[in-house]
Formats: structure tokens, C-alpha cells, sequence
């Protein structure tokens, strides 16, 4: 049939792929942290497609299991690597799938999405990192890009919380970073066992003793959002601004591109907007409880 | 599709009993007609029949938790029915939508090769009789989401490129409407192929009928080839004369001009905590809206596990788990689902997106079951702040 004259339909052309279709991807190696958390170095099955998945550490895909769900997760890897890494841990009904899958398995990626951490603009000032509990996936990837780059960041501070010392994983990650020159690692726990050699009591407590010079420290923070509101507090004390303060948010996501309605947080859509945030931008509706 | 605005159209005549005409010029076309049709005691657009007529003398009785149609004795007019529960978002946001087919490789479990398949809507050609305005400046806000934002929904375009809109401005407002507040009606702007008012006089001979316009280059098309007479400058003075008492007499209104400050200064307020006591969570108030876009994803295997497709399906933020992540649930309370839906309809959706998510049509207000109504919440929330 014959479009025949217009009729008063929307203006602007229209992109015909779907922003939804997943990409396959082979895992070519897993690697175990733990009983549940796991590394899954991905290679897309048509290499052609590697340019569009062009990614920030902070970034995140979709990974899709057909026939079961589709999960946002961060990239861990170095955006220079040709392969791409989701650190996973296990949680639920699409991750318990995930977590049975190894080499050779087939995963959907697309993305990536959401906005990177402030990498660029942190070059060549000291940066502190804040992470809590088990959510560090979104930040680890930006350590590792700022020590391959090492000599383009000031000092790196890393503070790291976790409840109960089982859920250090990735340990040897931490001892690795503690031994590169000009870098703090301080790690604490809540509930220490008779091996834990290092602080104890939550993140927060020990900002104290991080030395600081508000004037060139950017702020990485990601974890959960009580803990993000306490360390913006002491920071703000310390003289550090909201512009350079930067979190990552979590939220319920189902399409990733602003569609779906459930990543929202007052005017921002975590998953377009986001998910990191300098607190600024956040402003009156960061720390809202229940918003 | 361009949207192409013909030259400022010369308004036209259609007396009441030509309107099969109307029906039957846009079935030439291709178009399947709908239009307001009375279904178990509410409106909703529906095919008309065969003979293009449709009813009259149907009103609606509307308040808060209250709907009633009626036929009256007397009333002659066929879009006596202000609106029902269903807006014309279906036709475009359909509310269970396929979007992707899935094809996996016969090897069994997880982890196997997959294809993905975009499924294209089978969209046919409609044509709609009888869209109010405020439904019109709803549809304007959903484009803004699946089509103009940053990535465009080209199941939403599908459909939406295959409208017809045959707008029908309102004379009469129900109780429960304050399109006039949000600046969406009762007189369609824009956004229609063609508009009608209809009159219980005013044609020849002090006759029944509508005043036609035509929005676009198809509706000017059509109206041409009805060969229809310019409209009588007495229709033109009742239509005008209609549209202002229409809006002047309409209960309910919203500060326009004090949001979204109203509520972005009062996201705590004892009002919330008053409103969640009454608010069943039940979602009806989403479901009505015709702005509303939340939805879940989700995959449906099929059951020989071979292929599966991942489905679209209209949700709502009244869900206990629509802010919910592994663990956590950001809204668990109904005092913080109320207020997500009030602040996001009025206030954070016009930093989203530059316009209200409300256009005033007072759905919500007539099927929320306990007859909560949001320019109520609104006052009271004002009341404690004057400006
Ligand atoms: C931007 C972003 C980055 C993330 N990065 C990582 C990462 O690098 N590594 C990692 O292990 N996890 C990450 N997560 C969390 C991860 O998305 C959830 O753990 C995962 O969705 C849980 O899915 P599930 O089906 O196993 O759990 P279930 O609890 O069964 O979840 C069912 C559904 O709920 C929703 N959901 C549940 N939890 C979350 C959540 N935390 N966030 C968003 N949606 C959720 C999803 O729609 C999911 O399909 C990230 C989340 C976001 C928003
Ligand atoms: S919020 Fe209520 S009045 Fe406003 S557009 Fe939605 S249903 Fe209509
Ligand atoms: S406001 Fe009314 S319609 Fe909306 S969820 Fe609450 S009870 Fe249901
Ligand atoms: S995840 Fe769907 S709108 Fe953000």
C-alpha cells in the first residue's frame, strides 16, 4: 500500500535497528573469585561488532541469557583490551544461570551504556577511591585504568570496607595496588577474625587518616548509599567540592535506554544519565529516603 | 514521515448525517476506523460498524472513583462521551508488545549460539474517530520518549507512523477534567490530520454538525474529497463560544506555574504519609494514564526451549517491585510509590523531557478506586506553602 500524503505522524527519521537486540559473545575464560563471584573475559562472536562496544570504565552492557534475562553489568576491563570483562557475582534467578557457564559458552552483549567516571578529568590530580561491601565491580575496572596510566594521576588512595573479611574477594587485587609506588590502600572490615591484619570498623571511619588537598582530589565512590552519604558528609567537612565527588548508582534496570521507567531517581534515568553522578548534579534528591 | 502542516486550512461543514461519509473516505484510504463506541458501561475505541454511524445520545456521569454512561433522551450527539478508561496509547505503546525473536542451536542448556530477530509490529493502517485533546498532547509526550529521546523505538514508530487523527475538540468538560490548567485542551492544537467540533446547531438551516479542519496534508486531502461547504459563520461563533465555556466551567485545575518547585521543596511532607493510607497501590491510575511508559522486559521460552522472545509489557511504579534490586527495594513503602508517580507526572518529567507527564485528562482521578485525586494532593501540599 502507498504511504500517500502525509499524515500528522511524528517528524524526524527514524533509526530501524532496535537498540534492544544483543550481540553474541563467546566466553573465552573464566576466572573464579570465590564461590560467587566470576570473571568472564567475553570475545564477540563477529569481530566487526568489537568498535560499537567502544566503552569507559564506569560503563556497563546488557548480558543476556537467551531464554532467561538480561542483566546490567559494569565492563572491568581495560578499554584498550580487544576482549571485554564483566566481573559477576551471583545473586538471583539471570546470575545463578550465568554462574554455570564457562569457555566456549555463548552470552548477548549490548550496550555499552550509561556514562564513564571522570577519568579524563582526574588526570594528573590525586584520586580517592571509597568502595563498600561487595559492590566494587563498577569501580575496579578505573583503578586498574589509572595504574596501567600511572604516571598520568597524582595519588591514589583506594579505601576499601567490607562487612566480614570472606567478602574480600579479589584479594590479591588490593595487595598489588598497596605495592605500587605513591598509592594508600587501606582496607577495613567490620567484623574481624583472628587473621585479619588490617583496620576494622566501617569505611567511613578511617577517612581520618587519608590525607587530602581538596584543591586537586577527584573522589570515586561506589557502594552502598548509606555508606556514599556518610563519606560525601566527612568529605564535604574536609573541604572537598560536590563537583568533585562522584558516585555510582544502582537501580532496577530492564532496557537500559530510557524507556522502561524503573531506573529513575527524581529527574535523572540512572541507566542514561548515569549511573555515575558528580553529587552535585545530584543534588536535594541524593539521600531522599525511599525516592 | 515529515510533518508537512497544510496551509492554514479553510474550516469546513459536515452535517451529522454525512458522517458515514467521513468513515467511509478514510476506509478508501486503507485505514482501519475506529471510534468512541460504548462497550459494558465505559468508552472505548472500537471498529465501527459497516454503516459508519455511530450512536448518539451518550453521556458521561464522571467524579472520583465514579463513571457512569447513560444514554439521554433527547441528545442527539455522537461525541457526547467525554472519555472512557482507555486513551488511545494502546494503538501506539501497545500494552503487551514482542520485540525480539530469539533462535537458539539444538545443543541443550545455556550458554548455546543464539540469533536475535527484531519483531516487527504488524502494523496496521488506523484511523482514529473521536481523539480528545488531551489524548493528542499525551501522544506529543510519548513521542518524546520512544521516539525523540536518545534512542528511538522503532516498534512505537511502526505504529505510530500509520495514525490517522480525527481529533474532536471538547464542549463539554466531565467533572473530573482540567485540560484547561495544563494548557492541552479543550481545543486541539496540533498533532491531528483532521479536527472536528461538533455542534447541535449552527449549520444550514439551524442543523446539526461539525466544523472540519484539516492539520495535515492527508486530512486536507480528504477533506477535498469530500467536497464539503467552507463552515457558517455561525458555526464558527458557536464552536468558538463552545470551547470557552468548556474550559471557563471545568471544576478542577493544577498550579502549572508552581510546579515543579511545589514538589520538588515538599518531596517530605506529611501529606504523602495521609495519601499512602487511602492509596490501595493497585495501579490503576498508570494504567488510564495516557503518559505513562514504565514497562518490565522480559523473556518467554518457548517449551521446547529452542527459541524464546523477549516481551514488552506495560508495568507501573505502584509495583512493590518496580525499585527493587537484588536485595534492596528502593520503594517499599506506598507513601514512597505515590509520591514517585505525583512527582514524576508533574514535576521531574518536565526536566526529563520539557513538558508535564500530566495533560489533565482526569483519568486517574474517575478509576482510582478510592477516588484519589491528584489536583486534591496537589492543593494540599500548596496549602502548606503559599506562594
Ligand atoms: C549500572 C549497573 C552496573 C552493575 N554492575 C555490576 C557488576 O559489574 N557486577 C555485578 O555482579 N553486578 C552488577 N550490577 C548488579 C546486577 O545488575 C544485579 O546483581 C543483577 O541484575 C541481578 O540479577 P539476577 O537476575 O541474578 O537477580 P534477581 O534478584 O533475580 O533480579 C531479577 C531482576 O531484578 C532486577 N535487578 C535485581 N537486582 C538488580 C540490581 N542490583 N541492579 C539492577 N537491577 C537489578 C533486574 O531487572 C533483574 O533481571 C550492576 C547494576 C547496575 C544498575
Ligand atoms: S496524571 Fe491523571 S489527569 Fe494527568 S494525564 Fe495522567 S491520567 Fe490524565
Ligand atoms: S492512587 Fe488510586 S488508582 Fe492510583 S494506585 Fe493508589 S488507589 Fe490505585
Ligand atoms: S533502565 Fe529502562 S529507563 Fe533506565
Amino acid at each position: 500500500m502507498s504511504a500517500g500524503p502525509s499524515s500528522a505522524g511524528p517528524p524526524g527519521a527514524i533509526r530501524p535497528v532496535s537498540p534492544l537486540l544483543p550481540e553474541p559473545a563467546e566466553i573465552v575464560e573464566k576466572r573464579s573469585f570465590g564461590a560467587d563471584l566470576h570473571a568472564f573475559r567475553l570475545r564477540l562472536l563477529d569481530p566487526a561488532a568489537r568498535p560499537r562496544f567502544d566503552f569507559q570504565p564506569g560503563q556497563f552492557n546488557m548480558v543476556y541469557v537467551p531464554g532467561v534475562g538480561e542483566v546490567a553489568i559494569s565492563i572491568s576491563s581495560d578499554p584498550d583490551d580487544a576482549d571485554l570483562e564483566h566481573t559477576i557475582r551471583i545473586v538471583g534467578r539471570t546470575t545463578a544461570v550465568i554462574e554455570r557457564l564457562g569457555p566456549g559458552d555463548v552470552l548477548g552483549l549490548r550496550g555499552p551504556y550509561g556514562n564513564g567516571w571522570p577519568l579524563q578529568e582526574a588526570r594528573f590530580k590525586d584520586v580517592l577511591v571509597v568502595t563498600g561491601g561487595l559492590g566494587c565491580a563498577p569501580v575496579s575496572g578505573a583503578i586498574d585504568y589509572m595504574f596501567r596510566r600511572r604516571a598520568s594521576y597524582g595519588h591514589i588512595t583506594v579505601l576499601h570496607g567490607v562487612k566480614k573479611p570472606a567478602d574480600l574477594v579479589h584479594a590479591s587485587r588490593f595487595e598489588a595496588w598497596r605495592r605500587q609506588p605513591d598509592t594508600t590502600v587501606v582496607l577495613t572490615t567490620d567484623q574481624p577474625d583472628r587473621v585479619w591484619r588490617d583496620r576494622t570498623g566501617v569505611v567511613t571511619e578511617h577517612f581520618e587518616e587519608v590525607e587530602l588537598d581538596p584543591s586537586r582530589t577527584v573522589v570515586l565512590i561506589c557502594g552502598p548509599e548509606v555508606m556514599m552519604r556518610y563519606a560525601i558528609r566527612i568529605l564535604r567537612r574536609r573541604g572537598v567540592s560536590d563537583d568533585r565527588i562522584f558516585v555510582s548508582l544502582e537501580r532496577n534496570m530492564h532496557c537500559a535506554v530510557g524507556w522502561c521507567g524503573h531506573c529513575q531517581l527524581g529527574p535523572e534515568f540512572v541507566c542514561k544519565d548515569g549511573p555515575i553522578f558528580p553529587v552535585r548534579r545530584l543534588g536535594r534528591f541524593f539521600g531522599v529516603h525511599g525516592l | 514521515m515529515s510533518h508537512r502542516r497544510a496551509e492554514e486550512p479553510t474550516p469546513r461543514w459536515l452535517a451529522r448525517a454525512e458522517l458515514p461519509r467521513l468513515v467511509a473516505a478514510l476506509r478508501a484510504h486503507g485505514h482501519r476506523v475506529l471510534g468512541p463506541v460504548v462497550h459494558e458501561g465505559s468508552l472505548r475505541f472500537d471498529d465501527l460498524p459497516a454503516s459508519g454511524e455511530l450512536p448518539g445520545g451518550w453521556r458521561d456521569e464522571q467524579g472520583p472513583g465514579r463513571y457512569r454512561v447513560s444514554r439521554r433522551a433527547g441528545e442527539e450527539e455522537v461525541f457526547g462521551v467525554v472519555n472512557g478508561a482507555g486513551s488511545i496509547k494502546p494503538f501506539v505503546f501497545a500494552p503487551r508488545e514482542p520485540l525480539l525473536q530469539i533462535e537458539m542451536d539444538a545443543r541443550a542448556g545455556p550458554g548455546r549460539p543464539f540469533r536475535a530477530e527484531p519483531i516487527r509490529p504488524d502494523a496496521e493502517r488506523i484511523a482514529l474517530l473521536g481523539v480528545r485533546a488531551c489524548d493528542l498532547a499525551a501522544l506529543a509526550v510519548q513521542d518524546r520518549i520512544f521516539l525523540r529521546d536518545r534512542f528511538p523505538d522503532p516498534s512505537y514508530a511502526a505504529r505510530r507512523g500509520r495514525l490517522f487523527l480525527v481529533a474532536v475538540g471538547c464542549t463539554r468538560a466531565a467533572p473530573t477534567c482540567f485540560c484547561a490548567s495544563m494548557d492541552t485542551g479543550p481545543r486541539p492544537h496540533a498533532g491531528f490530520d483532521l479536527a472536528l467540533t461538533e455542534l447541535g446547531s449552527g449549520g444550514p438551516g439551524g442543523t446539526a454538525g461539525f466544523v472540519a479542519r484539516a492539520g495535515s496534508e492527508a486530512g486536507a486531502a480528504l477533506l477535498a474529497a469530500l467536497a464539503l461547504d467552507a463552515a457558517p459563520a455561525e458555526a464558527l461563533a458557536g464552536e468558538e463560544a463552545g470551547y470557552q465555556a468548556c474550559a471557563a466551567g471545568m471544576q478542577r485545575a493544577l498550579p502549572r506555574e508552581r510546579l515543579p518547585g511545589l514538589l520538588y521543596d515538599h518531596l517530605e511532607h506529611p501529606r504523602w504519609d495521609e495519601v499512602a493510607e487511602r492509596c490501595l497501590s493497585c495501579a490503576n491510575c498508570t494504567l488510564v494514564c495516557p503518559t505513562c511508559f514504565c514497562h518490565d522486559v522480559r523473556d518467554e521460552p518457548a517449551l521446547d526451549l529452542q527459541g524464546s522472545v523477549r516481551v514488552r509489557q506495560w508495568s507501573s511504579c505502584f509495583d512493590v517491585e518496580h525499585a527493587q534490586v537484588h536485595g534492596l527495594n528502593f520503594r517499599p513503602h506506598i507513601r514512597e510509590r505515590y509520591r514517585q508517580w505525583l512527582v514524576h507526572k508533574l514535576a521531574s518529567w518536565i526536566d526529563q523531557f520539557g513538558s508535564s507527564g500530566c495533560v489533565g485528562c482526569g483519568r486517574c482521578i474517575t478509576w482510582c478506586p478510592v477516588g484519589i485525586d491528584l489536583t486534591e494532593e496537589v492543593a494540599a501540599i500548596a496549602a502548606t506553602s503559599p506562594p
